[in-house]
């Protein structure tokens, strides 16, 4: 079903099971590490690691494709723009100058901005899965029970709750009122202007708005005739008590940024590892 | 079991106006309610029923804000000195969207919602959720997402969130309104069973009256412009003129038997189907069903849209349609129907180019539009959304119209031509200058329809045009779309609307799990019980009136009631 694509599904897995919150947690921690480190031989740990994960939870390639072909474009993108925009950034930041491959003009392609943006490429396609993981292994009321619990205000909570839940919701009526206004002739492919697909994305976002309102208030309704927020507080149907499996996960996150901080200290003297000198 | 002393509800020249609002919406409100009672308050469009339910469950003033006159007691206190939250605890509201109002994500949580609220503890929470679920015959379902249940689970699971706070009232808001005849009927009946075996005081909200009356109520409180024009029962009610002057479409079978020329009498017991006694008019009615002489068939036009055996998956594994094979012919009206799912949507969106097929061909004027864009299809298919909100980016009329043809570079002379000639055919040329946020729902609608009609399409697709609109706008949609029709062209309409299908459509296909059951008169459409089951349609009253009349042939009884109307409607 399409309308499942994005969205939080149930498995009976270790990753499942965990407690929202301390899944929270150690995507933090894992996405601070992956970015803080400059070396490529921790990026391709990283990425093997968060591909393991990917696997135990289950997550079939057909509910990410589209979300890594994005993924890729944009790296892709990004890997172009960096070069055009600093070519000699890998020298200035490893200090030497190794010169590959002579292109046009200004313009060549050192080993040290190869490895540069090699190492920038993988992080982002390791901390990628990690999002996917929380996103779609996540139950969106557990975690905003899990959340309330360390203190942040139900009624927050709960929002995030509902954002989640209403994410693929949102993304299928954005769609269908994208195919109704092409049908009209908009226009939104490669083929129109920048100028004029931001205008035209207005006639796809204003409706958006506008039933999303609709929604909101329904779902507004239906909660306050149940008495949301008459308390101060509220207890949460879905609660999980704290498992082991929540605290081995969330040691293991723990060994793993440490460990990447600890190789940025005493291995590489910082967080760039420089092969070159 | 009624107790005539203490009225439970109890409005005493009760008035309510909305700060935004220059009139009151509500005017010298006199109604007493006891408990125990089963009442059906019926009226149009913006009468003031929907007020009178927001007064009950405290939605006014909580989230609706404005000014009352006069008292309204529930339980004998003022509501004016309760709030929602304690008012919630009396009166259980169900709202009209059954899948809007869950807030769970799972059928347990979503019973639970009002016991988090209340803090309950968790242990207990768990244990009167299955309680709860187990009565509602729903327990089964308890760890499913309400977005998986069928229509009739779905109703039981918001009955179960409600019914969790033990409620003494029960208010159902407008609740067939998105539902299909089957599951409608479905929920009327769980409606009466848990006004049987609780006892509870229901109170229904509604304007499709025959479908309610498929189980018994007490009173029919009958309200238009704010005022209560009618308290009675519902032989009484049918039997009046009443329903007619106040926008609220009668039950089918009594149009039948006023087209007989028999006087509807309360002595018939005219209220419900079940209940209405033909004996002494049978002769009448089986003379009127001789005498009605079938209108010739219109010649065969060539055909416009052809489906030539189309299949389509949207994960290569499950297939949503299978060989579907049908014919739009010029000037044309056709329904589809189907249960939620059974494919209507997605073949909509593979005739607009939103799909591609997998196999077979759409073919229009003979010609495959395999390789035709969204854009280049849109010249002669146009589709219109069943939201009016989705597809309206404009703030004024004539802007939100003319975009299509803006956007196709149309010169501005000419789409004012164009856009003023739709304006003047969709009824809406005295608004020209209106923005587009003073309408109405129905007037937006129309809006919508007029910003594809601009293109000029040959084909015009429309999802569920009449969702959600009382006897009146659905009168004026349909009549619209009638003549747009009549001015040639062909219209397809997506829909669960079984007046609609009688009165407008003389051809239904019918899909069910993606598979094409019928191609047929809609008179056979809405008497054929396998097509019925699949389709999650019920059987029309007419089919039981002529049983009732002893009238073998039902269906074409149902064909004659509509040769009937479309002889005398020219």
């Amino acid at each position: 079903m399409k309308t499942k694509l994005f969205s939080y599904n149930y498995e009976n897995t270790v990753i499942h099971n965990l407690s929202g919150l301390i899944k929270f947690i150690c995507f933090l921690l894992l996405t601070f590490a992956t970015m803080y480190t400059y070396d490529i031989r921790v990026t391709l740990g990283m990425l093997v690691f968060s591909v393991i994960i990917l696997r135990i939870s289950r997550i079939k390639f057909s509910q990410i494709k589209v979300m890594l072909i994005y993924v890729l474009i944009f790296i892709l993108i990004n890997a172009i723009f960096t070069f055009f925009f600093a070519p000699e950034h890998g020298v200035t930041l490893y200090g030497t100058r190794h010169p590959l491959l002579k292109l046009w003009g200004k313009f060549s392609l050192t080993q040290e901005q190869l490895l540069y943006q090699v190492t920038l490429a993988f992080k982002y396609l390791s901390v990628v899965p990690l999002g996917i993981i929380f996103l779609l292994t996540t139950n969106p009321s557990e975690f905003a029970s899990s959340v309330s619990a360390v203190g942040v205000p139900y009624k927050a909570s709960f929002a995030i709750s509902l954002t989640l839940r209403y994410f693929p919701d949102i993304l299928r009526v954005y769609n269908d009122i994208s195919q109704a206004q092409q049908a009209r002739g908009l226009e939104m492919s490669i083929k129109a202007k920048m100028k004029e697909r931001v205008k035209n994305s207005l006639m796809i976002i204003i409706p958006l708005i506008f039933s999303t309102l609709e929604r909101i208030e329904v779902v507004t309704n239906a909660m306050d005739l149940r008495g949301f927020g008459k308390e101060k507080r509220r207890t949460w149907y879905c609660k999980q008590k704290p498992r082991p499996a929540d605290f081995y996960a969330l040691g293991v996150s723990l060994v793993v940024t440490l460990a990447v901080a600890a190789v940025a200290a005493f291995l590489n003297h910082g967080r760039y590892f420089n092969p070159f000198i | 079991m009624v107790n005539q002393q203490t009225p439970i509800i109890d409005f005493d020249h009760f008035t309510f106006q909305y700060y935004s609002q220059a009139e009151p919406t509500l005017y010298d409100i006199n109604l007493k309610i006891f408990p125990g009672e089963k009442i059906l308050i019926v009226g149009p469009s913006g009468s003031g029923k929907s007020t009178l339910g927001h007064c009950l469950n405290g939605l006014i003033p909580f989230y609706y804000k404005g000014s009352s006159q006069g008292s309204l007691k529930i339980n004998g206190v003022e509501t004016r000195d309760l709030d929602i939250f304690r008012l919630s605890k009396i009166l259980g509201t169900v709202l009209q969207d059954s899948d809007g109002q869950f807030v769970g994500l799972t059928v347990g949580e979503d019973i639970a919602f009002a016991m988090e609220n209340d803090c309950v503890p968790y242990a207990q929470m768990h244990e009167r959720v299955d309680r709860v679920a187990e009565m509602m015959d729903i327990a089964h379902v308890k760890g499913l997402s309400p977005y998986e249940l069928s229509g009739g689970q779905k109703q039981r699971t918001s009955l179960a969130g409600v019914l969790i706070d033990d409620v003494d009232i029960l208010l159902f808001d407008e609740p067939l309104a998105n539902l299909d005849p089957a599951t409608g009927k479905t929920a009327i009946e769980i409606i009466d069973d848990i006004h049987k075996n609780l006892g509870k005081t229901v109170i229904i909200i509604e304007h499709r009256l025959e479908d309610v009356l498929h189980r018994e109520v007490d009173r029919v409180i009958v309200i238009n412009d704010g005022r209560i024009i009618a308290d009675m029962n519902a032989h009484d009610l049918v039997s009046s003129d009443i329903l007619r002057q106040n926008g609220i479409r009668e039950p089918l079978y009594v149009t039948a038997l006023k087209y007989a020329g028999v006087g509807v009498t309360p002595e018939m017991k005219p209220g419900h189907i079940w209940s209405l006694d033909t004996r002494g008019v049978n002769e009448a009615l089986r003379s009127w069903y001789r005498s009605v002489v079938p209108p010739p068939p219109a010649p065969p036009r060539p055909p416009l849209l052809t489906i030539d055996h189309l299949s389509f998956s949207y994960d290569g594994v499950r297939p949503t349609l299978s060989d579907i094979k049908f014919e739009i012919r010029e000037g044309e009206m056709v329904s589809i129907v189907g249960k939620n799912g059974a494919g209507k949507s997605t073949l909509a969106k593979l005739m607009c180019g939103f799909e591609k097929e997998d196999q077979g061909a759409i073919l229009y004027k003979g010609e495959n539009l395999r390789g035709r864009s969204i854009k280049e299809r849109a010249e002669f298919i146009g589709f219109v959304m069943q939201n009016p909100n989705q597809m309206i980016s404009k703030n004024l009329i004539f802007d939100e119209i003319a975009l299509g043809l803006r956007l196709r570079g149309v010169g501005e002379q000419e789409i004012k031509e164009r856009v003023e000639k739709v304006l003047q055919v969709c009824g809406l040329a005295p608004f020209i200058e209106w923005p587009i946020s003073a309408l109405s729902y129905g007037q937006k609608k129309r809006v919508t329809i007029a910003s594809i009609l601009v293109l000029n399409p040959q084909v015009l697709i429309l999802d569920e045009p009449t969702a959600g609109q009382d006897y009146r706008h659905y009168s004026e949609i349909m009549e619209f779309l009638r003549e747009i029709n009549q001015a040639g062209i062909s219209v397809i309409l997506i829909t669960h609307d079984m007046h609609l299908m009688l009165e407008h459509t003389p051809r239904a296909i019918v899909l069910s799990e993606g598979r094409q059951i019928a191609d047929t008169h809609a008179s056979v459409v809405l008497t054929d019980p396998v097509t019925i089951a699949a389709a999650n349609l019920k059987e029309t009253s007419l089919y039981h009136l002529a049983q009732l009349a002893g009238i073998e042939d039902g269906t074409q009884f149902v064909q004659h009631f509509i040769d009937y109307e479309r002889v005398s409607a020219q």
